[in-house]
């Protein structure tokens, strides 16, 4: 494969005239680009980094060496989550080899100059890039968000690329970054379903677990929907979109900048369709959960991070009772130091902050079963704690903290 | 009989090992333990499988972008393949042998064959791996 035309700017930051960090960073920057088939480079304006999450020591001194190196972000960088919990300390169980290195992972990262955030969820942090704009983000959530909700534009940068692209201010040129692979190439027509189904919040993280497996990269118009679609339950459905499947844009009619209609979606072009019927989307929710009744050991919200409106509507439900297992919700910390939370702490909830439940060593070790309303956490816990799994709704999650044991709602599927 | 298979250098380098065939689609994050080297999803048909040493033959990879971050763990802990062979460019896992070398952990070499080369492949045999050659033995 040939290398890529780099301009005698970047050029001359490959070579060092910049530092030794972003000539790593350039360096890596081209030669991803070279192996992904692009052109050039192009700028970009911010970037949302994945990699502060502490998978082995090898990642830690990566970045340590980019801070050694004087490194400094070239653009507004927001960070993911960490492997702790920085404001409860005590919440995460690992050993302290991992809590040091995962230490030393996250000061490394603000060093460089990015923000530290620790959230999943950027976009609901004021990092929000205009339509239209390039930028590089990681985690495959705020990817999604990115691309379908914001209508900024970015490919699924991973562990490494993501700040060396930060770094350098630039992306390669390829893939969601080019206006015509962003056209819905697949109709998915919601239409079929019932209204009360497509007005309840406990449908979207099915929606998306759903695109995720049978869409995968295609890219979708998910049509018949109720216009307008809040914040929240776009973010529910990219969540669990790209944990099942590598979705990094969806267009949902009405709703996401680049789909007001149809036909703008599409850009015209040709497509297949889809049509949902209740069955597929009654197959997609049952895939959701490993265990379907019985006592439950905790319940775990917040993936991604629990939003204002979120933990309002929390509040509701939560009122006036006690939970009898722990309920999990992870957050962002300006929101811990925003909201008030002792009554929920008094109920029984347990706030996780920086981090998540799924990534690093939070509930009780040992087999057990968890409940959610996210389809992230549905999808991982299985593998990655070795929990069963209920999925329900966050009225289904409350009542059923309450009671011990699962209680749904099953009406609005029937 | 020696045969020499050529295909498209993704990463420079050389290394030899016998091969080890991956041919259901595989994530090395989730998939790989970056502590053992071993195939360590349970619903993977080389479950148990180790990585170190090997060269390893990836019809097709899956998902996480955090794999990557796996492999440069295994080739700082000295247990990654003596060589990678893919049959599509991952950019991804190639990220990971590109920042090993940039951070002076060595070299891995990583080569794309064609279908039809990809085939001949075949689980046990010895591979030296030089460039963009791969010799059979």
């Amino acid at each position: 494969m040939p290398a890529m035309d780099l301009s005698p700017d970047e050029r001359r930051i490959a070579d060092g005239a910049d530092g030794a960090a972003k000539a790593m960073a350039m360096r890596l920057v081209s030669e991803t680009g070279r192996l992904l088939g692009a052109q050039r480079l192009l700028p970009i304006v911010s970037s949302h980094v994945d990699g502060c999450l502490y998978h082995g020591d090898s990642g830690t001194y990566f970045a340590e060496r980019l801070a050694s190196d004087g490194g400094q972000v070239a653009v507004p960088t927001t960070l993911n989550v960490g492997a702790l919990d920085l404001l409860h300390p005590d919440r995460v169980k690992g050993d302290a080899h991992h809590r040091e290195m995962s230490l030393r992972m996250m000061r490394a990262y603000e060093m460089l100059g990015c923000r530290p955030t620790w959230t999943c969820a950027p976009y609901q942090a004021g990092h929000r890039p205009a339509v239209g704009t390039d930028v590089a983000w990681g985690e495959s959530n705020a990817v999604a968000f990115c691309n379908s909700v914001l209508g900024a534009r970015t490919n699924r940068y991973g562990d490494f690329l993501d700040i060396a692209c930060a770094l350098v201010g630039r992306a390669p040129d390829y893939g969601l970054h080019r206006a015509e692979n962003r056209r819905a190439t697949v109709v998915v027509d919601a239409s079929g379903l019932s209204p009360a189904l497509r007005n309840a919040d406990v449908f979207y993280p099915v929606l998306g677990t759903w695109l995720g497996a049978e869409i995968g990269a295609e890219i979708a118009a998910i049509d018949g929907l109720p216009p307008k679609q809040g914040e929240d339950r776009l973010k529910a459905l990219g969540a669990a979109a790209a944990s099942a499947g590598a979705v990094g844009l969806f267009h949902v009619v009405g709703s996401t900048p680049e789909a007001p209609t149809l036909t703008a979606a599409t850009q015209a072009g040709p497509t297949r369709a889809i049509r949902l019927t209740p069955e597929m989307v009654r197959t997609a929710r049952d895939r959701l959960s490993t265990a379907r009744d019985g006592a439950i050991d905790c319940v775990a919200l917040g993936s991604p991070h629990f939003s204002e409106a979120e933990f309002a509507a929390l509040k509701r439900l939560a009122s006036g009772r006690r939970f009898r297992v722990p309920l999990y919700v992870c957050t962002r910390r300006d929101l811990v130091e925003r909201e008030d939370l002792s009554g929920l702490e008094a109920a029984g909830a347990l706030i996780v902050a920086d981090t998540c439940v799924v990534v690093t060593p939070i509930l009780p070790a040992g087999a057990g079963t968890l409940m959610t309303n996210s389809g992230k956490f549905a999808h991982y816990g299985p593998a990655n704690l070795g929990y069963d799994v209920v999925y329900g709704s966050l009225e289904d999650c409350v009542a059923s903290a309450v009671e011990g044991r699962v209680v749904r709602d099953e009406s609005v599927w029937r | 009989m020696a045969m020499m298979l050529d295909g498209e250098m993704l990463i420079a380098g050389h290394g030899a090992g016998t091969i080890l065939r991956v041919d259901h689609p595989i994530s090395f994050w989730g998939g790989v333990d970056p502590k053992t080297a071993l195939i360590s999803d349970p619903r993977h048909p080389r479950h148990g499988e180790r990585l170190a040493g090997r060269v390893v033959a990836i019809a097709e990879l899956r998902g996480s972008s955090s794999s990557s971050a796996v492999l440069l763990e295994l080739i700082h802990a000295k247990i990654a393949p003596a060589a990678i062979l893919l049959r599509d460019t991952d950019a991804i896992l190639a990220l990971g042998a590109l920042v090993a070398r940039e951070m002076g952990y060595g070299d891995l070499a990583m080569v794309k064959l064609p279908p039809d080369k990809f085939t001949l492949l075949t689980e046990g045999r010895r591979a030296h791996v030089e460039g963009s050659r791969v010799t059979l033995d």
